[in-house]
């Protein structure tokens, strides 16, 4: 069985004049020890697929149709003391924000041992102890578990982060463009990381970025969204060799940078106006596009 | 700590400042300050009080080379001289009777207020649109948009007047003296309530909105969201991750706040015939008592940067992030 299944979700930003589709009936799913990427321009929702499945979305946003399994379990239907054992123990997010996730005016150790002891019947020494190693497993000196946040690097933070997130071994770790902010040998210190973890530890991954050849690298299969839509989804291997939808290519550097595509790319953050990509088709296995690819290009055009 | 070391530089700068200024007005004014002075005090004076305010601000008719030196003297050994308006009395005896009483009034209101309004603040943000949310912030707005002398001779005619609930003046009765015994503490407590309340009334909705408004900003914190994913629970994460984020905005106008106080509560203190120091204030000022009033407002100074001081020294303890500063 998968350890999330996302089945046609909708989240709608709801405001005065007019709400838009952050989501629109996405659907995918994430087996264990599998890392699922998610591409896709900036404002595309991956960042609200990602928080819908945590259930942290805030208004306006609203889930307005779809669901969401964990384990088999409905995500939407748990109660707020659920959810709240449930958060974290198996479902832990490094947010896209995460250098700034980290409570200023704690001590980073305060911090890893207030989740350990928010989840498990610990001393307090005990989970000071487990912190230490926590860090030291993300190559950080346990002697900065009495350091604050400000006083760690950018990328230290983000490792703080990712340290805090495998803290309960959760069964999947989703990952919000976890490195987007560092220079490109941090970023890969960190991916590396992440990889021997998600090796030792056998988590599901959600991986979200819009950079592409990270994303093929770290990868099992990767999904393609446009404007709220997933228009193709995959294996990696497939998605750089073998892309079917316009979008995708686009995305991958198969077409020059002519300036056709170009000007369609421009238009797609407008998410009202492709509400009406159709759903995926299978065209191989395991190899899921939406067809009609070509004509939303004459649409936009 | 070198960021204390030189708050602390900063302060006895001020504090300095002042005093000298303090020492440069009579001075600037023209002609001689004693005359003027003496010519506007609708009193006789007997020859001592005006030796004594001579004395005080320091024109014995010397250079300022001199005089200046020995002003700075006296200051700092808390020589202000002899009041005017209650002669022979000494300037610092009379501030010494008034303080206390200003300092129980304003500590105990504003003690009263801060948390008060600040968890009313902290509730209402963490509810938002809630029934506190919605209800409390107009009402305390509309209270404290009266003006404040109407307030309190309302409130002072009401529970006093009419229903003889509470005291009608001063700290304590007439006939009691001082002392730590039941009875008087009793007495004080009582004679307490409505001016406190009166204050707490007043100053509530402020703290309360002010709480209410970077509480709702904190919540909408990275690491609230984060707080929230990890599976905290909600009171941890609105008291630990929240308030306590929300609360550093709110200690520096605590401080002032302290600071003030010692300058009294005036209107309250005229209203209920409070004998704090800005009832003394008023009286100085109306008695044209000098070396009274300058007392006063050096000791307000001073309590001012004071607090401050003290203030800078709690941020340090409750952010982190100015410690390296
Ligand atoms: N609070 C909000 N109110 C209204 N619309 C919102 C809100 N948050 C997001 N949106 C809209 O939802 C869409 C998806 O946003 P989302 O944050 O999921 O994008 P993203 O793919 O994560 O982008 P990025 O790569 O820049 O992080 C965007 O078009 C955005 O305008
Ligand atoms: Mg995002």
């Amino acid at each position: 069985m998968s350890v999330l299944e996302v089945q046609d979700l909708t989240v709608e930003y709801v405001s005065d004049e007019r709400s838009v589709r952050g989501a629109d009936r996405v659907s995918f799913s994430i087996e264990q020890g599998e890392i699922l990427g998610l591409a896709g321009e900036s404002g595309c929702g991956k960042s609200t697929c990602a928080n819908a499945i945590m259930r942290l979305l805030k208004e306006p946003a609203r889930i307005t149709g779809g669901s969401i399994r964990f384990d088999g379990h409905d995500v939407l239907d748990m109660d707020a003391a659920r959810l709240r054992q449930w958060r974290w123990r198996e479902v832990a997010m490094v947010f896209q924000s995460a250098m700034s996730s980290l409570n200023p005016v704690m001590r980073i150790g305060d911090q890893l041992v207030d989740t350990l002891r928010a989840h498990e019947r610990i001393s307090r020494a005990d989970a000071w102890r487990r912190a230490g190693e926590l860090l030291a497993m993300v190559r950080i000196d346990a002697d900065r578990l009495r350091a604050y946040p400000h006083q760690l690097s950018g990328g230290q933070r983000q490792r703080v982060v990712i340290a805090m997130a495998c803290a309960l071994r959760p069964r999947l770790l989703i990952l919000d463009e976890p490195t987007t902010a560092l220079d490109v040998v941090v970023q890969q210190e960190i991916l590396q990381q992440i990889r021997e973890l998600q090796r030792e530890l056998d988590f599901a991954v959600l991986f979200i970025t819009h950079d592409m050849s990270l994303m093929l690298e770290l990868s099992d299969r990767i999904g393609i969204m446009v404007a709220g839509r997933i228009v193709e989804l995959a294996p990696a291997a497939t998605i750089r060799d073998d892309a079917r939808h316009p979008y995708t290519r686009a995305l991958m550097g198969a077409f020059p940078p002519i300036s056709g595509p170009r000007t369609r790319l421009s238009g797609l953050a407008e998410g009202v106006r492709f509400t009406d990509v159709p759903d995926l088709v299978e065209v191989a296995p395991g190899h899921l596009v939406a067809p009609g690819g070509a004509p939303i290009q004459e649409e936009a055009a | 700590m070198r960021f204390i070391l030189r708050r602390i530089g900063f302060y006895l700068l001020a504090f300095w400042v002042s005093i000298t200024l303090n020492f440069l007005l009579p001075r600037l004014m023209p002609g001689d300050p004693v005359t003027r002075m003496l010519s506007r005090s609708q009193q006789r004076l007997e020859p001592q009080q005006i030796e004594a305010l001579q004395q005080m601000l320091g024109v014995n008719g010397g250079p300022w080379w001199q005089e200046y030196p020995d002003y700075l003297r006296r200051v700092l050994t808390g020589d202000f001289g002899v009041s005017i308006s209650r002669f022979p009395t000494p300037v610092t005896e009379v501030i010494a009777q008034q303080l206390p009483w200003t300092l129980l009034l304003g500590g105990v209101s504003l003690v009263i207020a801060v948390v008060l309004g600040n968890l009313l603040g902290i509730l209402a943000a963490w509810r938002r649109g809630g029934l506190l949310d919605s209800v409390a912030p107009p009402l305390l707005v509309f209270i404290g948009s009266f003006p404040y002398f109407w307030l309190a001779m309302g409130a002072l005619y009401l529970f006093g007047v009419m229903l003889g609930w509470a005291p009608l003046r001063h700290a304590f009765s007439v006939g009691l003296t001082p002392s730590w015994d039941p009875t008087f503490i009793g007495d004080v407590a009582a004679h307490l309530v409505l001016p406190a309340l009166s204050i707490v009334l007043v100053s509530i909705g402020g703290w309360m909105l002010g709480m209410r408004n970077t509480m709702i900003a904190t919540n909408a914190e990275d690491y609230i969201l984060m707080a929230e994913a990890k599976g905290l629970s909600p009171s941890r994460i609105m008291l630990r991750y929240g308030a306590r984020n929300a609360l550093l905005p709110s200690v520096t106008s605590i401080g002032m706040s302290i600071g003030f106080i010692v300058g009294g509560a005036l209107l309250t203190e005229v209203v209920f015939a409070y004998p704090g120091v800005g009832y003394q204030l008023l009286a100085a000022v109306q008695g044209l008592d000098y070396p009274l009033m300058q007392g006063l407002f050096l000791t307000i100074t001073a309590a001012v940067l004071l607090a401050n001081l003290l203030v800078d020294l709690v941020y340090v303890r409750l952010d982190p992030r100015v410690r390296v500063a």
